[in-house]
C-alpha cells in the first residue's frame, strides 16, 4: 500500500530500545534536561526517577547510549488541607530541569500546591583518616591521640544523592499546572487555573502575582488558565484557555489572541471542551506555536492570529463518540505534545497506548504503539491504524475496540537526537531512531 | 450509550419522532452535567478547569432549552420530590445565596457549590436519570435554581478581547518595571524586589491566596 511506504519514510525506523517498568504508580510527567543527557519522570506517588544516558563507548557499539536509572526520590508527599477538608495530591504535574551550571544537577517538581527545588549530585569520594573520629566513626579520645594526620579523599562507589533545596509553598488556591523558569535563570514562574506567580528562586516566602482573576468571577465563566509556557528569549508567555490562546509580551498593554473562528456545521454540545487547549509549546525556533486540543494538534505562525497555519487531527474518529467520552470523562483528558529538535516533526498521544507523529514537511503521518505484547526489545515499530468504518483489515484495530483507559498523556522528545520517551500509564517507553 | 454526539437541531425540524429523541438526549446530557458537578464531594479538590468546562455545557443546554421553549417551570411537586433532585436543588440555591457574597474562607469556589449537605440520596447519583417519574415536574425545582444561578452571571460573548480582558488583575502592568528589570538581568533581580513593599500577610504566612479577602489587599497593594 502507498500508505505503508510513506510511513515507512518518517520514522518506522524507530526501535525500541529500553523499557523501564514503575512499580507502581502512572507516570505523570516526563522531561530530558537540556542536553538530552538525563530524563526525569514524575508519577502518581510524588516520585521522582530520573534516567541517565550512558556514555557511548567503543566496546559496546550495538549499545548506542541506553538510559538507566541514575537517581530516584521522593519529591512530594501526600498532605491534607485542614481549612478545607481536602486531600493535596503528591502526584508531580509537572518537572523542569535548570540549565547546569555546575558538577550538579538542579531540577524544579511541582504537585498540585507546591514546588520544590532539587539539587541531584554525586558522591565518589569520601575523606579518610580522621583524627578525631576512628573508622567506624566513633570518637576517639583524645588523650590517646599522639600523632595528627591530614585525612585523605579516597574513591567509593558511585552514589546520587537527592536534597530539596528550596520549598515553594502556599501561593496558589487552584492546581499548578506549568512552570517554567524564566532566562535570568534566577526567577521562575508557577501557573494555576487562575493565577501566574514569579518566584525568585532564593526566596520561598513570596512571590508576585503577575496575572489573576479572582475567584468570584473566574469560576464559572468560559475562561481558565489551562497552561502557559514563557518563550525563552523574548519575554513572550503563552496563555491557553479553553478556547483561546494568548500571546503576551509583558511590555504591551494587550496581549495577541489566537483564535480559529468556529465551523458552525460542526457545533454541538462539546464543541467548547474538545476546543479546549491542553499543551501549548513553543517550537525550538520561536517562530511557531503548537497547540493540542481534544481531537486536533495545531501549528500557529507568531504573526498570524486569525487561523492556525496547520491541522492535523489526531484522533477524528472520536468524534462521534463524544458523548460517550464525556460520560466516562475520558474528554476532560489532556494530552501533551512536542517539537523534535529541528521543529519538523510533531508528536502526541492517544488512546489503547497509540501516540502519532506528524511530519510537517513531507505532511505524512504515523501511529505507533507503546506496549510489550506488540514490540520485542530492537524491533522496528509497526504502524498501526484504526478502522473507522467498513471492512477492518487484519492488522486494524476498530474504534470500538479501543482500551480507553490506556492513554498516552506524556510525552517527550530528546532536545537534539531521535530519541523519544513515551509514558503508558506506569510504563515508560524510550525509543530511538535506528542508525546505518 | 448513544450513537452520536449531540448536535443542535433547528426548532422548526420536520422529524417529529427525531425531536423527542433528541429532547430526551439533551435532558440526560443535563442530568450527567449535573451529576458530575455534584460529584465533588470528593477527597481531591476538583480540577476547576473541567468544573468550568462542565458548568458552560449545562449553561449551553440551559440556552437552547429557552431558545426551544423547553426550559419551563412546573408547579413544584411539593411532597413527591425525589431526595437527590432536592439535594441539587439545596446546593444550588446555596451557591445563589453566596454569589453576591465577598470571598469566603475557603476561597474555592468549586468547594463553595459543594459546602451544602454531604448526604447521598439512597439511590445515589443514577437516580437522578429517574425514567419512571414525571421529567419536567421533578425537575422544576433545580431548573428554578439554575436560573437563579444564571441570572447572576454576566453574559459574555466570546472572542471579544476587552471581555476577555475585563478581569484580569492590572497588577500585571504595574509589575512591567520590575519585570523588565528582572528578567534578564541577574543584577536588577533582587533590587527589584526588594522595591516593593512587603506583602500584607503575616512574616510567616507567606503570600497565602487562598482567601478571597488578602488577594485583593495583595493586588492594591501592587498597584501602588
Amino acid at each position: 500500500m502507498e500508505e505503508d511506504i510513506d510511513t515507512r519514510k518518517i520514522n518506522n525506523s524507530f526501535l525500541r530500545d529500553h523499557s523501564y517498568a514503575t512499580e507502581a504508580d502512572i507516570i505523570s510527567t516526563v522531561e530530558f534536561n537540556h542536553t538530552g543527557e538525563l530524563l526525569a519522570t514524575g508519577d502518581k506517588g510524588g516520585r521522582v526517577v530520573i534516567f541517565q544516558r550512558e556514555q557511548e563507548s567503543k566496546n559496546q557499539v550495538h549499545r548506542r547510549g541506553e538510559y538507566n536509572v541514575y537517581s530516584t526520590f521522593q519529591s512530594h508527599e501526600p498532605e491534607f488541607d485542614y481549612l478545607k477538608s481536602l486531600e493535596i495530591e503528591e502526584k508531580i504535574n509537572k518537572i523542569r530541569w535548570l540549565p547546569q551550571q555546575n558538577a550538579a544537577y538542579f531540577l524544579l517538581s511541582t504537585n498540585d500546591k507546591t514546588v520544590k527545588l532539587w539539587k541531584v549530585s554525586e558522591r565518589d569520594k569520601r575523606p579518610e583518616g580522621y583524627n578525631l573520629k576512628d573508622e567506624e566513626g566513633r570518637l576517639r579520645d583524645p588523650a590517646t591521640i599522639t600523632s595528627l594526620r591530614v585525612p585523605v579523599l579516597r574513591p567509593m562507589d558511585l552514589m546520587v544523592e537527592a536534597a530539596p533545596r528550596r520549598v515553594f509553598a502556599n501561593a496558589h488556591t487552584y492546581h499548578i499546572n506549568s512552570i517554567s523558569v524564566n532566562s535570568d535563570y534566577e526567577t521562575y514562574m508557577s501557573a494555576d487555573d487562575l493565577r501566574i506567580n514569579l518566584w525568585n528562586f532564593e526566596i520561598t516566602n513570596q512571590s508576585f502575582s503577575i496575572l489573576s482573576w479572582g475567584p468570584r468571577t473566574g469560576w464559572l465563566e468560559r475562561r481558565v488558565l489551562s497552561s502557559f509556557q514563557p518563550h525563552q528569549c523574548r519575554n513572550l508567555y503563552l496563555l491557553s484557555y479553553p478556547k483561546h490562546l494568548l500571546a503576551w509580551h509583558h511590555q504591551q498593554a494587550q496581549p495577541r489572541v489566537f483564535e480559529e473562528p468556529e465551523d458552525p456545521s460542526n457545533r454541538s454540545f462539546f464543541s467548547e471542551i474538545i476546543s479546549s487547549i491542553s499543551d501549548v509549546k513553543f517550537s525550538h525556533s520561536g517562530r511557531y506555536i503548537m497547540t493540542r486540543d481534544y481531537l486536533t494538534v495545531k501549528v500557529w505562525d507568531l504573526n498570524m492570529e486569525n487561523r492556525p497555519i496547520e491541522t492535523y487531527q489526531v484522533h477524528d474518529y472520536l468524534r462521534s463518540k463524544l458523548c460517550s467520552l464525556y460520560e466516562n470523562d475520558c474528554i476532560f483528558d489532556k494530552f501533551e505534545c512536542v517539537w523534535n529538535g529541528s521543529d519538523s516533526v510533531i508528536m502526541t498521544g492517544s488512546y489503547n497506548n497509540f501516540f502519532r507523529m506528524f511530519d510537517r514537511n513531507t505532511k505524512r503521518d504515523v501511529t505507533l504503539e507503546a506496549s510489550r505484547e506488540n514490540s520485542k526489545p530492537r524491533a522496528i515499530l509497526k504502524p498501526r491504524k484504526v478502522c473507522v468504518g467498513g471492512k477492518r483489515r487484519k492488522d486494524e484495530i476498530s474504534v470500538d475496540s479501543l482500551d480507553f483507559s490506556k492513554k498516552i498523556l506524556h510525552t517527550a522528545w530528546h532536545p537534539s537526537e531521535n530519541i523519544i520517551a513515551v509514558a503508558a500509564t506506569n510504563n515508560l517507553y524510550i525509543f530511538q531512531d535506528k542508525v546505518n | 450509550m448513544f450513537a452520536r454526539g449531540l448536535k443542535r437541531k433547528c426548532a422548526e425540524d420536520d422529524e417529529a419522532a427525531a425531536v423527542p429523541a433528541y429532547s430526551l438526549q439533551r435532558q440526560s446530557l443535563l442530568d450527567m452535567s449535573l451529576v458530575k458537578l455534584q460529584l465533588c464531594h470528593m477527597l481531591v479538590e476538583p480540577n476547576l478547569c473541567r468544573s468550568v468546562l462542565i458548568a458552560n455545557t449545562v449553561r449551553q443546554i440551559r440556552e437552547e432549552m429557552t431558545q426551544d421553549g423547553s426550559w419551563r417551570v412546573a408547579a413544584p411537586q411539593a411532597a413527591e420530590r425525589a431526595p437527590l433532585d432536592r439535594l441539587v436543588s439545596t446546593e444550588l440555591l446555596c451557591r445563589s445565596a453566596q454569589a453576591g457574597a465577598p470571598g469566603p474562607a475557603s476561597g474555592n469556589p468549586a468547594a463553595e457549590l459543594c459546602a451544602g449537605p454531604t448526604a447521598q440520596a439512597p439511590g445515589g447519583p443514577s437516580s437522578s436519570v429517574d425514567e419512571g417519574a414525571d421529567p419536567r415536574g421533578d425537575r422544576g425545582s433545580f431548573q428554578k435554581s439554575l436560573d437563579q444561578i444564571f441570572e447572576t452571571l454576566e453574559s459574555k460573548s466570546p472572542g471579544c478581547v476587552d471581555e476577555l480582558l475585563a478581569d484580569v488583575d492590572s497588577s500585571y502592568y504595574d509589575l512591567d518595571a520590575v519585570l523588565t528589570g528582572m528578567v534578564g538581568s541577574a543584577q536588577s533581580a533582587h533590587d527589584g524586589l526588594e522595591a516593593l513593599p512587603p506583602p500584607a500577610a503575616p512574616a510567616g504566612a507567606g503570600c497565602r491566596s487562598d482567601l478571597g479577602e488578602p488577594d485583593h489587599v495583595v493586588e492594591i497593594l501592587v498597584e501602588t
